[in-house]
């Protein structure tokens, strides 16, 4: 059993739903990360999700983006992202971790390089974002052959047919993209989501993770009450942001929130 | 060439061989695929075509017409240039185009705002003046560098209506304002559409665009045979950025073998990576945008930052439709420098009075460079553009030339 796919189930047998938050790898610089995903792990996180910095990130938003840019800055490239990865993984065997990104700097370092070295770094699930299955171009057959599980996003437009194909090529866990729109939006309609949610379990076992919009602690514990996982983003990347310049003052801004979140998802 | 081309390329799924294709997030896999299937219902239909017709009549002034170069080809000694005048074209380039035809194709879909990116502004205009037309919402994502490079198209997208969106991240030009443009669309897909600014983005985009633009290689051809003793030319040249002008003129020829096509790039001011924004020239395989093309990326990955005096070629990637043409080896591409691109600018302007802009002056600068070498054959160009919008900028960089 994967790492991802162990940590669902030990959450399942107790009733609980899993807390995913995401950091961009190098933001706001490429010292603090490793810390950072640590203080995550003891603030509630279950699952973390690191992003690979990346210049044109296309479904991303301002806040996303702009966190890309401070990592670049530090020229923070996908090896680096590795050697986090594997820093993290010699004191913590145990949270899995998902990288997010984008297709070209994978295919610059090559496909099956990049799964072999991802494996040996600890990488348990890999998301990129600008991949659809029918564009695989052998990434997907790679990385099927390797340990490490695809995740794939799911969009309210996504129709019947494209949820059913996702299905069968997704692994760890399936990545429901709540709202309409770019990373960072609002407006989360927890009706639609279930109705989603419910039309996309017909279709896997997996367990599904609801994303985009989650900014607070109330909206962690509503949509956790209907989705496996709750997957926390620029709420937490926003924080980053403000405190840039007091890089030593984000772990405990971040863990604020998160144990917040926590907190309300298991009470609720 | 077996004949047929563009019948058989792209693909259904918008391949050209191994490049194109749609690499899109799944937020856009719907919208997109409204596109693509509005496309090929309405596009063809006579009600589209009739009004089309019209439009590039009665609106854009089209037929454009070709011009004999006759003093910068004597002053060559050399092959006969002529240029293909699409600076005739209303609003001053090839970019009209496409953008009254995709404006079109969102009214006929019943959405009432046009989103898009420019670089130098041509696309932002000619998009501002097709939603003008047809009384659509116009938002154009634009680099603050390039707002600042290119007041003059900042100031007519303003009157045309259009809300101009500054980009301020990045190196804040072309490949931002996509990322910027994109963004948008993705908050809003159901009642607007992205309108590309060139033959790149995922499927249909660089079909679609290229199709729109066919129009300048149909006319072209016809027009060189009535002026000329010879049914084809020579050599057919047009600048490439993302590569809309080319295709447009290429599309007349392509079947032909007889026609060398010459597509030229930006060198900007050298071969070092972020100098210059000759994609295919010094480019490998990757995705940017949606789309599988020849990409500038450095060691990472990661897009690169390019340069190019002129604004409407400065970006990493290319259309993929060229990076497929460039690998079978059916159009060849070079690249001029900014300097070489200034020398012809200032000699078109002087030789013919006609002043071009930077973007098409990359082609012109190719003719000048090769018409010595080809005594008695032709060289048709197509001059894309015309250069109101860079004299500031020429004048106060560079002077007058005198």
């Amino acid at each position: 059993m994967s790492r991802i796919a162990g940590r669902f189930a030990a959450l399942k047998a107790e009733g609980r739903t899993a807390l995913i938050p995401f950091i961009t790898a190098g933001d706001p610089n490429p010292e603090v990360t490793v810390e950072l995903m640590h203080s995550l792990v003891q603030a509630g996180a279950d699952l973390i999700e690191l992003g690979v910095p990346f210049s044109d990130p296309m479904a991303d938003g301002p806040v996303i983006q702009r966190a890309s840019e401070r990592a670049l800055k530090h020229h923070v490239g996908l090896h680096h992202v590795l050697e986090m990865v594997q820093t993290f993984r010699a004191v913590d065997p145990d949270t899995p971790v998902v990288l997010m990104g984008y297709l070209n700097p994978i295919e610059v370092m090559g496909y099956q390089a990049f799964a072999e070295q991802a494996a040996a770094a600890g990488v348990d699930g890999i998301l990129v974002v600008d991949i659809p299955p029918e564009e695989g171009h052998g990434l997907l057959q790679t990385l099927q052959a390797s340990t490490l599980d695809q995740i794939y996003l799911l969009a309210p437009t996504s129709t019947s047919e494209r949820i059913k194909r996702i299905c069968e090529v997704a692994g760890g866990f399936v990545y429901y993209v709540s709202v309409k729109g770019v990373t960072g939006a609002s407006h989360l309609d927890l009706t639609a989501v279930e109705n989603k949610l419910s039309q996309i379990r017909v279709h896997t076992d997996l367990p599904v993770g609801v994303g985009f919009g989650i900014k607070d602690a109330a909206t962690a514990a509503a949509v956790g009450r209907i989705a496996d996982a709750v997957v926390v983003g620029s709420a937490l990347v926003s924080r980053v942001e403000a405190l840039a310049e007091r890089p030593h003052e984000i772990a405990a801004a971040l863990s604020e929130l998160l144990t917040d979140m926590r907190k309300a998802m298991d009470e609720a | 060439m077996s004949g047929h081309y563009l019948k058989k390329h792209p693909d259904k799924n918008g391949w050209y061989g191994e490049y194109g294709g749609a690499f899109l997030p799944p937020q856009l896999e719907q919208p997109f695929a409204e596109i693509s299937e509005a496309y090929d219902r309405i596009s063809l239909s006579a009600d589209f075509q009739n009004e089309l017709k019209y439009i590039r009549k009665h609106f854009q002034g089209r037929p454009t017409p070709i011009h004999y170069a006759r003093n910068l080809s004597d002053s060559l000694a050399g092959a006969r240039i002529y240029l293909k005048r699409e600076d005739l074209n209303h609003t001053g380039a090839h970019k009209l185009n496409h953008c009254m035809a995709e404006a079109l194709l969102a009214r006929h879909m019943g959405k009432q705002r046009l989103i898009a990116e420019t670089g130098a502004g041509q696309h932002g205009v000619a998009l501002a003046t097709a939603a003008a037309y047809f009384g659509l919402e116009c938002e154009i994502h634009m680099g603050e560098v390039d707002i600042e490079k290119e007041h003059p198209n900042v100031v007519r997208m303003k009157l045309l209506g259009a809300k101009v969106v500054p980009v301020s991240f990045g190196g804040r030009t072309l490949k931002e304002a996509v990322d910027s443009a994109f963004q948008s669309y993705l908050k809003d897909p159901v009642t607007s559409i992205y309108a590309i600014g060139s033959v790149v983005g995922p499927h249909p985009f660089p079909k679609m665009v290229r199709d729109f633009q066919r129009i300048v290689g149909e006319e072209a051809r016809a027009q060189f045979a009535e002026m000329t003793a010879s049914d084809l030319p020579d050599h057919v040249a047009a600048c490439v950025g993302g590569g809309s002008n080319a295709m447009g003129i290429f599309q007349g020829f392509i079947d032909e073998e007889e026609v060398t096509l010459h597509g030229v790039e930006p060198l900007g001011r050298g071969t070092k990576l972020g100098e210059h924004s000759a994609t295919i020239t010094y480019g490998s395989d990757g995705e940017i945008h949606g789309f599988r093309s020849l990409v500038l990326t450095n060691e990472d990955g990661q897009p690169a930052p390019v340069h190019s005096i002129a604004s409407g070629l400065d970006y990493p990637g290319v259309g993929p439709e060229h990076a497929y043409l460039h690998k079978i080896g059916r159009v060849l591409y070079s690249a001029v420098s900014d300097q070489q691109t200034l020398d012809a600018f200032y000699k078109l302007s002087r030789l013919e009075g006609i002043i071009p802009a930077l973007e098409s002056a990359h082609a012109v600068a190719h003719a000048i460079r090769m018409a010595p070498e080809h005594p008695g054959e032709s060289i048709l160009i197509n001059l894309s553009g015309r250069g109101d919008k860079d004299i500031d900028y020429v004048a106060d960089n560079y002077g007058y030339n005198v």
